[in-house]
C-alpha cells in the first residue's frame, strides 16, 4: 500500500496537543475557573488550527492513500508499532472531532453543568478530543483499541458526575455496555493478529494478509468485530445503552457523543472490519442490513413513543445510524460513501439538536415534550432553528441530512454482486419508509414544542407559582433567546450543514477515491 | 455539450436554469434583509417573479420559434434535425409519418460524484417544461401581487413573502430538472413550503396540525418517489430524464422494472397531487392564507404530481401498457376516475368556500390523471394550463371576497350571499372562472376537459370516459351551488353587515390573537370569535358592513386571470382547428416519447358533455333555490328528516371517514399502541435482557458464593482441613506474639534457611 | 562488573529493608522498609535483564511497581485508621493476632 509520509509530526500534535493543554491546566488551581476556560479553549483552537493546517496539507488527488503516515516501534513485544495516517475516509472525521469540541468548549463557556467544577470537566474533555482523534489517525489495531477505549473514560466521567438524576445507572450502563464490546473486540483483533503469522498488528499490513484467512474462522473473527462495533453505532439490538446515556449526560456530553463517539463504531466497519475481512463481510452484510433496516423503523417507533425530547432526539440517532450501516451494509462505494457523509452529517444535525435541546433544558428546566409549546413565541430564533435542525434531520434535499439517506437508499437497490439483491430491495423499500415515519417524528414534535402559545407554567404571569419548588421560580426570567455564546459555537454548524446539503461534492471529493478502493475487492 | 449548439438554442432556452435561480436567490435575499427593506422585502420577492416571468417568456418565445423552425418547413427539417440531432449524437426517427422530433435543450452540470455515480444539476428545457415555468412564474407574480394587499400588516408578512419565493424556486427548479435527484430536490422543497405556508398561523393548534397533516401526508408519498427514482436508477443506470425515457421507450427494457417503477412513483403522485386516497390533505391546507391556497391549487405543488407523470411518461405508458388494446383500465386512470367523482360529492357538502374550491381542485386533478391514464397526455397537460388560471383566479376571489366582505370568513352559508352586486368584479371573475372550469363551451376548460373525455373514448376506455361525463355534471353542478350561496339569494351574516358573537360553525375556536384582537376591538367588539376565517393582523381599507368592491391590488390579477380563464383556451382550440399547443409542448413520437393518439373533435361527440353541464345547471340551481331560497321550502332539512339522505349527507361531511381512518387508525395506531409497543419493547424485552444479564451474574455470583465457596470450598476442604490443622495451631501459639517485627523476623529467617539451603544443594 | 555492583546495592539495599521491617516499631518505617526491599529486589531483577538482553525482568519490575504501589496504598490507609482508633501507630502495641 503507497503511502505518503511528508510532515509526519502533524497528526501527533493535532492528536496529542490537547494533552499539553491538560497538563498545563492541572498546573492551574481549581478556582481559576476563567483560567482553565481560557486555556482549555485555546487548547482546542490551537487544535483545530492544527487541523486546518492539515486539511490545507492533505493531498486531495491522493486521497486514496495514508498521508502523513508514521511508523515507529512502540511496543515492539507484541508488535504492536506507533502506525498512524489519514486518508479520504477518516480526514472528514478527524476533522469534524476537532471542529465539535470547539464548539463544545465556546459553549461550555457558559454552560457548566451542575456541579461545576470546569477544570475537571475541560480536561476531561480535551482527553476525550485525544481519544477520538487518535482513533480516527490509528492505523495500528492495538493503537486504536487503546485510543478506542481513551475515550470511555472521559465520557464515563461526564456521564456519572455531570449527569442528570439517573446519571450512575446510565454512565455505568453505557461504561459496561461498551466494555462488553470491546471484550470482544479485542479478541477478535488477537484472533486476527495469530491468523495472520503473528507479524504485525498495522492495519495496511493486515489489510492485505487478512483475505488469505480460512473463511469460517474469518466469519467468528469479523463477529467479534461487528459486536464491539454495533455496540458503539449503536445498532439494534444493542442500542439500549444510547437512550440512557444520551438523556442522562450533560448536553455537552450528548453532543460529543452524538457527533463523534457514535461514529467511532461506523468508522471501525469502515476502517477495519470490511477492508481486512471482505470475505467475511460479504457473509455478515445481509444481517448487518437487516439489523440496520430495523434499527430505521425500530428507532422511529421509539421517537414516537417518547415524552422526553431529548430521549426522542437519541432514539432518533438509532434510526439515523441505521442508514448509515445499511449504506455500509451494501459494500457498494456509493453505499459507504452515503454511510461516511451520513456520519459527518448526523454528527453535524443532531449535534445540533442536542444543543438545542440543551439549551431548552437549561431555559425551561424540563424536556417533557407536553409541558412545551411556543417556542417560536418566546424564543424565535432558538424555534427556528430548531425547525431547521429537524427539517435537515428528516432529511430534507439541499441540507446535508439528505445526501446521507438517498444515496444510502439508492445503493441498496444494487448492492454488491455478491449480496442478495432481493433481500436488499425490500430492505430499500423499508428504508424508505423510515423517512416517512422520520418526518412524523420530528415534524410531530415540531408542531407540540414550537407551535402554538406557550405554556402559561412558563410565561412568567400564569400559575407559575403553583407549580412549587421555589428554585423553579426565579427562572422563570431566564428564558431569553439564543445568547452570544451559543450563537457563537451553533453558526458553524448551520452553516456547516447548509454548505454540505448544498454541495455535497466537499466531502464526497474527498472520500470517494479512499472508499473506492476499499470495495474493489467486492466487485471482481 | 458543444458550443454551437448553444448557440443554436438561443440565449433564453440555454439560460432558462436562472428562472429559479432568481427566486432563489430572492428568498435568501428576503431571509437575510426582508426586515429591513422598506417594504419588508415583498418587494424583492414580487421582483425576483417578474424577472423570473421575464425569462420564461423569453424561453417561450425562443422554444417556439425553435418549435416552428423545425416543422414549419418541412424542407429544412432535416437540417435542422441535422444540427439539433446530430450535435447531440442522437438521431431522433421520425415517427411513421409523423413530425420530427424537436430535441429539447439539456444543459448539465456535475454537482457531485460519489462511487463512480454523477449527479448533476442542469434543465431538460422541452414544450412541457416552457409551458409549466411561464405559467408557474405568471401564477406566482399575480399571487404576489395580491398578497401585497391580502397580508398587509401580518406579523410575518416577511417571512410569508420568503417562503412564496422559496416555493416557486422550488416548483420551477422540479419543472426544468434535468434528472430524477433535482425533481426530487424541487418536489421537497415544495413540501417544505407548503409546510410552512400552510401553518403560517401556526398559533392556533388546528393549522398547525394542517400543515403538519399536508406535509406528512406528501411525505408518504415521497417514500414511493425515493424507492421509484432508486429503481429507476438501479435498473437504467442515469438519473437523466431524457435517458431514462428513452431506456423505457426501448422495447427491450424489462416491463417489470417499469411496473415497479410506475407504481412506486405513482404513490408519489398521489400523495402530491392530492388524488384518492392521499387527498384529505389537500382540503385542510386551507388553513393557510388565501394566496398561498391559490397559489397551491392552481399552478404550483399538486400538479406537480400530474407533472411528474407527465414528464416521465414513458415509463409509466409502458409501465402501466397505456397504449396496450384491449387495456381499458391502469392504475392513473383508475386513480385519477375514483377522485374526480369522491372529490366532487365532497363538494356538495362543504359550507367553507374554499373547501368548495379545494375539493373542485382534487377532482380537476383527478381529470388530469386519467387524461394520463387513457393515453391523452396533451388534453391533459393542457389541462392543467387552462385549469391553473381559473383556478387561481376562483381562490383569489374567495380572498377577495373574505378580504373585503365578509369579515374574513369563508362560510358561506352564514356570512356570504347577494354579494353580485357589492363587488361586480369579483363576481364577474368568480363567474366567468366558474363556466371554464364547468367546460362550458368556449370558455377554456371546455378546451381541455371535453378533449380529455373524448380521448378516453376514442382510446377505448369506455369506463373513464362515463366518469369523466358524471364528473363534469358534479362539476357544474357544485358550482352552481357554490356560486348561488356566494353572491345570491340575501346577504347573510357579515355580509349584510352584522357583527354576530357566535357562529354556529363546527369547528370554532377561540382566537388566541391578542394582537389580533386588539386591532378589531374597536372595529366590531365581540367579534373575536370566528367559524371559518383568515386571521391578520389588519384588514384592507374598505369599511365593513356595506362592501364595496377590494382594493386595486387586489382585483387586478383577478381582472386579468378572469380573462385567461377565457381566452387561454384557444391556444388549442380543436373545434376551431387551432392546434398552436398541441405542437408546441407535445413531444413528438420518437425514441424519446411514445406516439400520443388524438380523437378528432366533432360537436356531436360534445354534445353529451354539454347537455349533462346544462343539466347540472338547471338540476342544481332548482335545488339550490328551492333549499336556499325559499325559506318554507320542502326540501329544507330534508337530511335531518330523511334517513337515507341523512345517512348520505352524514357519510359526505365526514369526508368518507378517511381522515377517520388515517388519523384515528392508522396515525393513531402508529403513534400511540405501535410505537408504545416497540419502546415497550425496548424498555423491558431488550434492556430486560440487559439487566437480566447483569442481574444474572450477580444471582450467579451469589450462587457460586455461597454453595460453592461457603458449601463445597469451605465447607468441606477449609473447615475440613481447618480442624485437622486446629489443633497443630495449638502447638504452635506461643509463636504467635501478634507483633509483626516478630512475624517478620521469623519470615526473613526462615528466607535465609531456605537461601543457605538452595544454595548448599546446588553445590 | 557494572552488574555486581547493581547486585551489591540491590543486597545492601535489601538489607537495610529487613532490618527495618524487623527493628522498627514505628508502622510507617515498616512500610518504607518493605518499599526498600521491593525496590532492591527490582534492581536486581532490571540488572538480570539487562545482562541477558531479554525484558522479562523489566516485565516483572513494572509489575512490583504497580504492586508496591497499591500495598502501600492500603497500608498507609491501614495505618491511618489505626492511628486514628488508637491514636498511635506503635506496633509493639498490636498484638490483636496474639494466638
Amino acid at each position: 500500500m503507497d503511502v505518503i509520509s511528508d510532515q509526519n509530526w502533524l497528526l501527533s500534535l493535532g492528536t496529542f496537543l490537547p494533552l499539553a493543554g491538560v497538563l498545563v491546566m492541572l498546573l492551574i488551581p481549581k478556582r481559576e475557573e476563567l483560567l482553565h476556560k481560557q486555556v482549555a479553549l485555546a487548547t482546542a483552537l490551537g487544535t483545530l488550527g492544527v487541523g486546518i493546517y492539515t486539511l490545507i496539507q492533505f493531498d486531495y488527488d491522493k486521497a486514496e492513500q495514508l498521508q502523513f503516515y508514521a511508523n515507529t516501534e512502540w511496543i515492539s513485544v507484541i508488535k504492536s508499532g506507533y502506525t498512524i495516517g489519514l486518508d479520504g475516509i477518516s480526514l472528514p472525521l478527524y476533522f469534524l472531532s476537532m471542529v465539535i469540541t470547539v464548539l463544545v468548549m465556546i459553549y461550555s463557556w457558559d454552560h457548566i453543568p451542575s456541579p461545576g467544577n470546569p477544570k475537571a470537566f475541560l480536561i476531561l474533555m480535551l482527553v476525550l478530543q485525544t481519544g477520538m482523534a487518535g482513533t480516527f489517525i490509528a492505523q495500528d489495531l492495538i493503537l486504536f483499541f487503546v485510543f478506542f477505549e481513551v475515550v470511555l473514560l472521559p465520557m464515563y466521567f461526564m456521564i456519572g458526575v455531570w449527569g442528570g438524576e439517573q446519571r450512575q445507572y446510565a454512565s455505568l450502563k453505557f461504561f459496561l455496555y461498551t466494555m462488553f464490546g470491546s471484550a470482544l473486540m479485542l479478541v477478535a483483533f488477537l484472533a486476527l493478529f495469530y491468523q495472520t503469522d503473528s507479524v504485525s498488528f498495522s492495519i495496511p499490513y493486515l489489510v492485505e494478509q487478512g483475505i488469505n484467512i480460512d473463511q469460517d474462522v474469518a466469519i467468528w473473527i469479523f463477529g467479534g468485530m461487528f459486536i464491539g462495533f454495533a455496540v458503539k453505532v449503536p445498532m439494534f439490538p444493542f442500542h439500549t445503552w444510547l437512550p440512557d446515556a444520551h438523556t442522562q449526560a450533560p448536553t455537552q456530553g450528548s453532543v460529543i457523543l452524538a457527533a463523534i463517539l457514535l461514529k467511532l463504531g461506523t468508522y471501525g466497519f469502515v476502517r477495519i472490519a470490511i477492508p481486512i475481512l471482505p470475505q467475511a463481510a460479504v457473509k455478515w452484510a445481509p444481517v448487518i442490513g437487516v439489523l440496520a433496516v430495523i434499527g430505521i423503523i425500530y428507532g422511529a417507533l421509539g421517537c414516537l413513543a417518547q415524552k422526553d425530547m431529548k430521549r426522542l432526539i437519541a432514539f432518533s440517532s438509532v434510526a439515523h445510524m441505521g442508514f448509515v450501516m445499511l449504506g455500509i451494509s451494501t459494500l457498494t462505494a456509493t453505499g459507504i460513501n452515503a454511510a461516511l457523509f451520513g456520519m459527518v452529517a448526523h454528527g453535524l444535525i443532531t449535534g445540533m439538536l442536542f444543543f438545542c435541546a440543551g439549551s431548552i433544558k437549561e431555559r425551561y428546566h424540563t424536556l417533557e415534550i407536553s409541558r412545551l409549546s411556543g417556542l417560536l413565541i418566546q424564543m424565535p430564533k432558538l424555534g427556528w432553528i430548531l425547525g431547521f435542525c429537524a427539517m435537515a434531520s428528516l432529511g430534507l434535499p439541499g441540507l446535508a441530512g439528505f445526501w446521507g439517506e438517498f444515496p444510502a437508499i439508492l445503493s441498496a437497490y444494487n448492492p454488491a454482486p455478491a449480496l442478495n439483491e432481493p433481500l436488499f430491495r425490500v430492505l430499500m423499500v423499508i428504508a424508505a419508509l423510515g423517512t416517512v415515519l422520520a418526518a412524523a417524528y420530528l415534524l410531530w414534535l415540531y408542531q407540540r414544542t414550537a407551535f402554538g402559545e406557550p405554556n402559561p407554567e412558563f410565561t412568567g404571569h400564569g400559575h407559575a407559582h403553583a407549580v412549587g419548588a421555589a428554585g423553579n421560580d426565579e427562572h422563570h426570567d431566564d428564558i431569553h433567546d439564543v445568547n452570544v455564546f451559543e450563537w457563537i459555537a451553533w453558526t458553524p454548524l448551520l452553516i456547516a450543514i447548509v454548505v454540505l446539503g448544498v454541495y455535497p461534492q466537499l466531502m464526497f471529493k474527498v472520500m470517494d477515491p479512499a472508499v473506492t478502493q476499499l470495495v474493489e475487492v467486492f466487485n471482481p | 455539450m458543444l458550443a454551437h449548439e448553444h448557440e443554436a438554442a438561443g440565449w433564453f432556452l440555454e439560460h432558462a436554469w436562472l428562472i429559479p435561480v432568481i427566486p432563489a436567490v430572492a428568498f435568501a435575499i428576503i431571509i437575510g434583509f426582508g426586515k429591513k427593506l422598506p417594504m419588508k422585502g415583498s418587494e424583492v420577492g414580487i421582483a425576483s417573479m417578474l424577472a423570473s416571468l421575464v425569462l420564461a417568456v423569453g424561453t417561450t418565445w425562443q422554444w417556439v420559434q425553435r418549435v416552428d423552425a423545425v416543422h414549419g418547413s418541412e424542407g429544412e427539417g432535416a437540417l435542422a434535425r441535422g444540427v439539433f440531432g446530430f450535435a447531440r449524437g442522437l438521431v431522433p426517427r421520425a415517427a411513421e409519418g409523423g413530425e420530427p422530433y424537436v430535441e429539447p435543450v439539456i444543459r448539465s452540470w456535475t454537482w457531485w460524484q460519489s462511487g463512480g455515480i454523477e449527479f448533476g444539476l442542469g434543465q431538460h428545457i422541452d414544450g412541457l417544461a416552457v409551458m409549466l415555468l411561464l405559467l408557474v412564474t405568471f401564477i406566482s407574480t399575480l399571487v404576489q401581487v395580491f398578497s401585497l394587499e391580502y397580508v398587509r400588516g401580518d406579523r410575518r408578512y416577511t417571512h410569508f413573502f420568503a417562503s412564496l419565493t422559496l416555493f416557486s424556486a422550488g416548483m420551477l427548479a422540479m419543472v426544468l430538472a434535468e434528472n430524477t435527484v433535482q425533481l426530487i430536490l424541487g418536489w421537497e422543497i415544495m413540501g417544505l413550503c407548503s409546510f410552512m405556508l400552510i401553518g403560517h398561523w401556526w398559533e392556533e393548534q388546528a393549522n398547525s396540525r394542517a400543515a403538519l397533516k399536508a406535509f406528512f401526508t406528501v411525505r408518504v408519498g415521497d417514500m414511493g418517489l425515493l424507492v421509484g427514482v432508486a429503481i429507476l436508477f438501479g435498473a437504467f443506470g442515469t438519473f437523466s430524464i431524457q435517458e431514462t425515457s428513452r431506456i423505457a421507450m426501448d422495447p427491450a427494457t424489462s416491463q417489470t422494472v417499469l411496473l415497479w417503477a410506475s407504481v412506486a412513483l405513482f404513490i408519489a403522485c398521489i400523495g402530491k397531487s392530492g388524488q384518492f386516497p392521499l387527498h384529505t390533505w389537500l382540503p385542510d391546507a386551507m388553513a393557510g392564507p388565501t394566496p398561498v391556497s391559490s397559489l397551491l391549487h392552481s399552478s404550483t405543488m399538486v400538479v406537480a404530481g400530474v407533472f411528474l407523470v407527465a414528464r416521465l411518461y414513458p415509463v409509466f405508458y409502458n409501465g402501466f401498457d397505456i397504449a396496450q388494446n384491449g387495456n381499458s383500465a391502469n392504475l392513473i386512470a383508475i386513480i385519477g376516475g375514483i377522485t374526480i367523482i369522491i372529490a366532487a360529492g365532497l363538494a356538495f357538502v362543504q359550507n367553507d368556500i374554499k373547501k368548495v374550491l379545494a375539493y373542485s381542485t382534487v377532482s380537476q386533478l383527478g381529470y388530469m390523471m386519467m387524461g394520463l391514464g387513457v393515453g391523452a397526455w396533451t388534453p391533459a397537460v393542457f389541462h392543467i394550463f387552462t385549469h391553473a388560471f381559473f383556478k387561481c383566479c376562483l381562490f383569489l376571489c374567495a380572498g377577495s371576497i373574505s378580504h373585503t366582505a365578509s369579515h374574513h370568513s369563508f362560510d358561506m352559508k352564514k356570512d356570504m350571499g347577494g354579494l353580485l352586486r357589492r363587488m361586480p368584479i369579483t363576481a364577474g371573475a368568480w363567474m366567468v372562472s366558474t363556466l371554464a372550469l364547468c367546460g362550458v363551451p368556449f370558455f377554456s376548460g371546455f378546451f381541455s376537459k371535453d378533449e380529455i373525455i373524448d380521448n378516453a373514448d376514442h382510446n377505448g376506455y369506455k369506463v373513464f370516459f362515463i366518469v369523466g361525463l358524471i364528473g363534469a355534471f358534479m362539476t357544474t353542478a357544485y358550482m352552481t351551488r357554490a356560486t348561488y350561496l356566494t353572491f345570491f339569494g340575501t346577504p347573510r351574516g357579515a355580509a349584510a353587515g352584522e357583527h354576530h358573537d357566535e357562529h354556529g360553525h363546527a369547528d370554532v375556536h377561540a382566537d388566541a390573537h391578542d394582537a389580533h384582537a386588539d386591532v378589531h376591538a374597536d372595529a366590531h367588539a365581540g367579534h373575536d370569535v370566528h367559524g371559518a376565517h383568515d386571521d391578520h393582523a389588519s384588514h384592507g381599507k374598505p369599511a365593513f358592513g356595506i362592501a364595496g368592491e377590494s382594493p386595486i391590488l387586489l382585483v387586478f390579477p383577478l381582472i386579468v386571470l378572469g380573462f385567461l380563464a377565457v381566452v387561454s383556451g384557444y391556444i388549442n382550440a380543436a373545434p376551431f382547428h387551432i392546434e398552436k399547443f398541441l405542437e408546441w409542448v407535445e413531444p413528438r413520437a420518437s425514441e424519446f416519447a411514445p406516439k400520443i393518439d388524438h380523437a378528432v373533435f366533432t360537436w356531436a361527440k360534445a354534445a353529451p358533455s354539454i347537455i349533462l353541464v346544462v343539466l347540472g345547471f338547471v338540476i342544481s340551481l332548482a335545488l339550490c333555490k328551492a333549499v336556499f331560497g325559499e325559506a318554507d321550502s320542502k326540501l329544507k332539512g330534508l337530511t335531518q328528516r330523511n334517513r337515507v339522505l341523512g345517512a348520505g349527507h352524514r357519510f359526505l361531511v365526514n369526508k368518507y371517514y378517511l381522515d377517520d381512518l388515517y388519523e384515528k387508525v392508522i396515525v393513531h395506531a402508529v403513534a400511540y399502541p405501535i410505537a408504545q409497543a416497540a419502546y415497550w419493547v425496548n424498555q423491558h424485552v431488550l434492556d430486560g435482557i440487559v439487566n437480566a444479564f447483569g442481574k444474572g451474574g450477580r444471582r450467579t455470583g451469589e450462587w457460586v458464593y455461597k454453595y460453592v465457596d461457603q458449601g463445597a470450598i469451605d465447607g468441606l476442604a477449609v473447615n475440613g482441613s481447618g480442624k485437622a490443622a486446629r489443633g497443630t495451631g495449638g502447638a504452635l501459639r506461643p509463636l504467635q506474639s501478634g507483633k509483626v517485627n516478630q512475624y517478620g523476623a521469623l519470615l526473613f529467617g526462615a528466607a535465609a534457611i531456605g537461601a543457605l539451603v538452595l544454595v548448599i544443594v546446588n553445590i | 562488573m557494572l552488574i555486581n555492583n547493581f547486585l551489591l546495592l540491590g543486597a545492601v539495599l535489601f538489607c537495610i529493608g529487613v532490618y527495618g521491617v524487623i527493628a522498627r516499631k514505628n508502622a510507617v518505617m515498616v512500610l518504607m522498609s518493605i518499599e526498600l526491599i521491593l525496590n532492591s529486589v527490582n534492581i536486581n531483577l532490571l540488572a538480570f535483564s539487562m545482562l541477558h538482553g531479554n525484558v522479562d525482568g523489566n516485565t516483572f519490575a513494572l509489575y512490583i511497581i504497580a504492586v508496591a504501589a497499591a500495598e502501600v496504598g492500603v497500608g498507609l490507609a491501614m495505618v491511618l485508621l489505626i492511628y486514628r482508633n488508637r491514636k498511635s501507630i506503635s506496633l509493639d502495641e498490636l498484638s490483636e493476632m496474639k494466638g
